[in-house]
């Protein structure tokens, strides 16, 4: 990996709910390095989207951050002043969000909305936003930006309204993209439109992109390294061949023994039994995953659990690795 | 074989308003004369991008929408002349179920599972008596391994899994021959729905159940369907044996929606891109390939005489001038 450009350190975050405290981050540790492209990987509800809206200081106002750090480029993002935080916001970092048609604003025309974060962050005159519009627009290969520009989401195929996300997102020249699940409820055809684009843009401007997905097949194909994640904690980090080829966390080896395209027929298929642990719990195991693990020993049940270097760039958080 | 489910042209236009007293009537052509035959036990695949009419045939096929023209038979018996409300109380509906996408939107919030389940029953076997309606609900929450420690929860406290469970349970509760499914895992993560495809391809085994299974996923129906069905803009491009379509797809369009799959390991051939929307199912031109102007290999035959579906081989048809 190059230098990393964000950098996430002991990231703890809990949620404070009438039915107890959750721990819906423990202890995540990443980085994302300049023009690199990492998927952070998890089922639902393993804190995959938090961590995203950690960074982008969106979480919800239940959410605590307890400790930890974010860095970006060296400096920590987390002791920011709010105004900072917001120039920061939309400038430095952006993100896309999962749905399309609910992240954009019904009742304005996309190319307001594209011109809305271009004035916020680097006012110009109106003729210049509307030139700087279309440009963005033709970045994200829209058909006919100048007709376009003036269209409703409605009146706009869901591909296309991701496009404009995205096209908002880098309106002005980010250095990190987190994308949020930005292709679920499109078509294959069209997600495989949307995920080339964003990486050549990503290739084409050393951005930077935490891609956010369940799919691992769609990390893998896209992807410089990946980020497994299960209840809140980072399980395994590595280069995505070596992932697909030499899983080590029993997590991980399961996950891809549940993607269709990996096996030859149904039978093959293995779905992961049980479900994510309560996190309200207050006796988790120090592994998350050892009641659904069929490697567990006891020694995984004693004591804090650290992701050890198993090979250069490769770390895996378990007692009994494969 | 005799089929189960026989379509011949089945037709769905949707009238549009018109736009002035005197501009002409338009139609939007969701599915445009489409032919399929299912045997008993068989499990097809329908495949296609969003708009491709698939959810429609799907739903013309479980009668819950009227057909425009065209004809449906289920067993032998013309099942099309009956109107979708008058269908919805004949016998027939019964052997028909359907298995809908989003399992948290299809399902009733206020009930709790053996209402969802019951549901079906009492409304099409409704001369059963209290004993008959648990044991029948009991044993299709088994059938799907449901537990039954699950029975009396609401939707909200099941996981998507299991609400995708209870879907499928409630379907074939009342025994159906053919159960229609609308993609009904895009909403499962990757690890569950590995689950709810086995558990699909054991009703079909062991009940003899027939799937029509509609997904824009064809290395998900590759692994469930003997046999792949790909429709673009309401007609049928290719089908035949699911093995043989997916190793290769004849159409070009068949072949992009192949390629657009990401793949765990690195491809061996470069992928084939669409760029471009479909064009609108409204007054598109007959005289011409529907395909037009996203297909990598158009010809200028192609822009002159729309294609019809043809054989390719003993069990395939290919709607395309130059596949081969």
């Amino acid at each position: 990996m190059t230098q990393p450009l964000l950098s996430l350190r002991g990231l703890t975050v809990d949620f404070v709910t009438r039915s107890g405290t959750v721990n819906v981050l423990d202890d995540v540790a990443f980085d994302i390095g300049l023009g690199e492209i990492v998927g952070i990987i998890g089922e639902s509800g393993s804190g995959k989207s938090v961590t995203a809206y950690s960074v982008m200081g969106i979480l919800d106002r239940a959410a605590r951050i307890r400790t930890g750090e974010i860095l970006f480029d060296g400096t920590d993002v987390l002791r920011m002043s709010r105004a900072a935080r917001d120039r920061w916001r939309g400038k430095d970092a952006a993100i896309v969000f999962q749905n399309p048609r609910t992240a954009l604003n019904p009742i304005r025309t996309v190319g307001d909305q594209i011109a809305d974060v271009m004035a916020r962050h680097t006012p110009a005159s109106a003729a210049e936003l509307r030139a700087r519009t279309v440009a963005a627009l033709k970045q994200v290969r829209a058909p006919d930006p100048e007709r376009r520009m003036h269209a409703y989401p409605f009146e706009l195929s869901g591909g296309l309204c991701q496009r404009v996300g995205i096209a908002i997102a880098l309106a002005c020249a980010p250095r990190l993209l987190i994308a949020d699940e930005p292709t679920t409820g499109l078509d294959v055809t069209t997600q495989a439109v949307v995920m080339d684009l964003i990486r050549s843009l990503a290739r084409s401007r050393a951005l930077s992109v935490a891609l956010i997905t369940h799919d691992l097949a769609l990390a893998a194909e896209y992807c410089d390294r990946l980020v497994i994640m299960h209840a809140g904690h980072v399980v395994e980090v590595a280069p995505t061949a070596r992932i697909v080829a030499a899983a080590r966390h029993p997590y991980t080896a399961r996950l891809l023994r549940s993607v269709p395209a990996q096996v030859a027929s149904i039978g093959e298929l293995q779905a992961i039994e049980g479900a994510l642990p309560d996190l309200r719990r207050r006796d988790l195991p120090p592994c998350r995953f050892a009641e659904r693990c069929d490697r567990r020993r006891p020694a995984c049940d004693a004591g804090r659990l650290v992701p050890q270097a198993v090979a250069p760039g490769h770390t895996v958080a378990c007692r009994n690795p494969l | 074989m005799t089929a189960l489910l026989e379509a011949r042209g089945l037709t769905k236009y949707y009238p549009l308003r018109r736009p002035g007293p005197f501009a002409p009537r338009q139609q939007l052509r969701a599915v445009d004369g489409v032919d399929l035959t299912i045997v008993p036990g068989e499990a097809v695949g329908l495949v296609g991008e969003s708009g491709c009419g698939k959810s429609t045939l799907a739903r013309l096929v479980c009668r819950l929408l009227d057909p425009t023209a065209g004809t449906l038979r289920l067993n032998g018996t013309e099942i099309s002349t009956l109107s979708a409300s008058a269908f919805a109380r004949s016998a027939a509906r019964r052997q028909i179920q359907m298995v809908f996408q989003d399992p948290t939107e299809s399902l009733n919030p206020r009930f709790p599972v053996f209402e969802l389940i019951a549901d079906p029953i009492r409304r099409l076997l409704p001369r059963e008596g209290r004993a008959a309606l648990r044991a029948r609900v009991a044993a299709a929450a088994a059938a799907v391994n449901l537990p039954p420690e699950l029975i009396d929860r609401f939707p909200h406290q099941l996981s998507g899994g299991q609400k995708a469970r209870v879907g499928i349970a409630r379907a074939i509760a009342v025994g159906p021959q053919l159960l229609v499914l609308d993609e009904p895992t895009s909403a499962l993560d990757v690890s569950v729905q590995a689950t709810v495809l086995q558990l699909l391809d054991r009703l079909r085994r062991e009940r003899g159940i027939a799937l029509l299974f509609v997904s824009h996923d064809l290395n998900v129906v590759r692994l469930l369907c003997d046999r792949i069905v790909v429709m673009y803009l309401g007609q049928v491009v290719e089908s035949g044996p699911a093995a043989a379509v997916y190793a290769a797809p004849a159409h070009p369009y068949a072949r992009a929606l192949l390629s657009a799959i990401p793949s765990l390991t690195p491809r061996e051939q470069a992928r084939t891109r669409l760029d471009g929307d479909p064009q609108s199912p409204i007054g598109a031109p007959l005289d011409r390939c529907r395909f037009c102007g996203r297909c990598p290999e158009e010809q200028p035959e192609c822009g002159r005489r729309a294609p019809a579906l043809r054989p390719l081989d003993a069990e395939r048809q290919v709607r395309c001038h130059f596949a081969r």
